[in-house]
């Protein structure tokens, strides 16, 4: 059967369908004021690829995850400036969880994979994780356990 | 939470800056109108007198590419000419154009078009000859209603051999009042 292609919209109508809700949860994150860089780096981040997205279906998860991980990166940094001035960290003997849940759940549909990366890799609440992708709390964590079931059978997780 | 007007803005500078749209654009305002202007990294690509740009860009999305995106920054060099030239301040326009997504007969006529010296006026019969197809007055007239960047590529110095003004895909109105600009009719 063949499935309708959603076609992806001009930037400009993606940008302002997804700018409030992105900077809002930006805020959240970070704090006002560290959110405005952070915007720009996750608006920018998505231009970059944008040009190589094959469809328009779940662009508001696919921002959201560019953003969680601006965020994570941006507050990564801010440790660092700070741990900075006083001593050198602890060296770190393994890739960050959301590194290795990126990878892992490439293969898992949009949602799932949204849902699984940005409960399990960047621990937000089911709450605002529903939020981000337009939908609830609810809808949220069973996109989560299916997704996290999805992967245990094709990856052979315990 | 709503973004401010000026982080939208500085967004808008920076993916300009960056080189990574396709397209930006911007709206101009203009003595005979305001303006849709949009330009790609290889140059001036559309000018509009349509005051819902909505369609354009969706059209410039399928045809360039999809990274279109309102940037005052993309156009502003095209801006800064375009008042000059309605401030009677310049005459010839420097920008590079891209004709890209013309087809072949299309570009053929507006690279004659630009040659159409500022004030002065020509025929669809002699620019189809100057094109090198002396019998295509009509087909001119097409190319010359769908011209993608008017103004710059100055199809309204383009009149009927009577000297009628004949149309203007952006109204009469607004040729009458480019030629009167230019001097070429008093």
């Amino acid at each position: 059967m063949m499935e309708a292609v959603a076609t992806i919209p001009p930037f400009e109508s993606f940008y302002v369908e997804h700018r409030d809700a992105v900077f809002g949860f930006l805020a959240r994150r970070l704090g006002r004021t560290a959110a405005e860089d952070a915007f720009q780096e996750t608006f920018l981040r998505a231009l970059r690829a944008y040009a190589r997205l094959e469809h328009g279906r779940h662009l508001r998860a696919w921002i959201f995850t560019i953003a969680a991980r601006v965020a994570i990166d941006t507050a990564q940094r801010k440790r660092r400036d700070d741990v900075a001035l006083e001593e050198e960290p602890a060296s770190e003997d393994s890739r960050p969880a959301y590194l290795e849940l990126e990878h892992l759940a490439e293969e898992l549909p949009p949602a799932e994979r949204a849902a699984v990366v940005l409960r399990y890799g960047y621990d937000l609440p089911y709450a605002e994780i529903g939020a981000a992708l337009g939908s609830s709390a609810d809808a949220a964590r069973q996109a989560a356990s299916s997704g996290i079931r999805r992967l245990r059978r094709t990856e052979g997780l315990a | 939470m709503k973004v401010t007007a000026e982080l939208d803005r500085r967004f808008r500078d920076a993916a300009a800056a960056a080189g990574d749209l396709d397209v930006g654009y911007d709206m101009v305002d203009t003595p005979i109108g305001g303006l849709f202007v949009a330009a790609t990294p290889a140059g001036l690509c559309r000018i509009s007198y349509d005051p819902e740009p909505e369609r354009i860009v969706e059209n410039l999305a399928r045809t360039v590419g999809v990274r279109v995106l309102r940037s005052p920054r993309a156009v502003d060099e095209t801006r800064r000419q375009l008042d000059e030239y309605f401030e009677h301040r310049r005459t010839d326009f420097d920008l590079d154009i891209d004709l890209r997504v013309a087809a072949v007969f299309s570009r053929r006529v507006l690279e004659e078009l630009v040659r159409v010296p500022y004030g002065k006026v020509t025929t669809y019969g002699e620019l189809a000859r100057r094109a090198e197809h002396p019998r295509a007055a009509r087909a001119v007239g097409t190319v010359m209603n769908r011209n993608p960047i008017p103004i710059v590529l100055p199809c309204h110095r383009v009149v009927g051999s009577s000297g009628s003004l004949t149309g203007y895909g952006g109204g009469l109105d607004r040729k009458e009042a480019l030629l009167r600009l230019e001097g070429a009719i008093l």
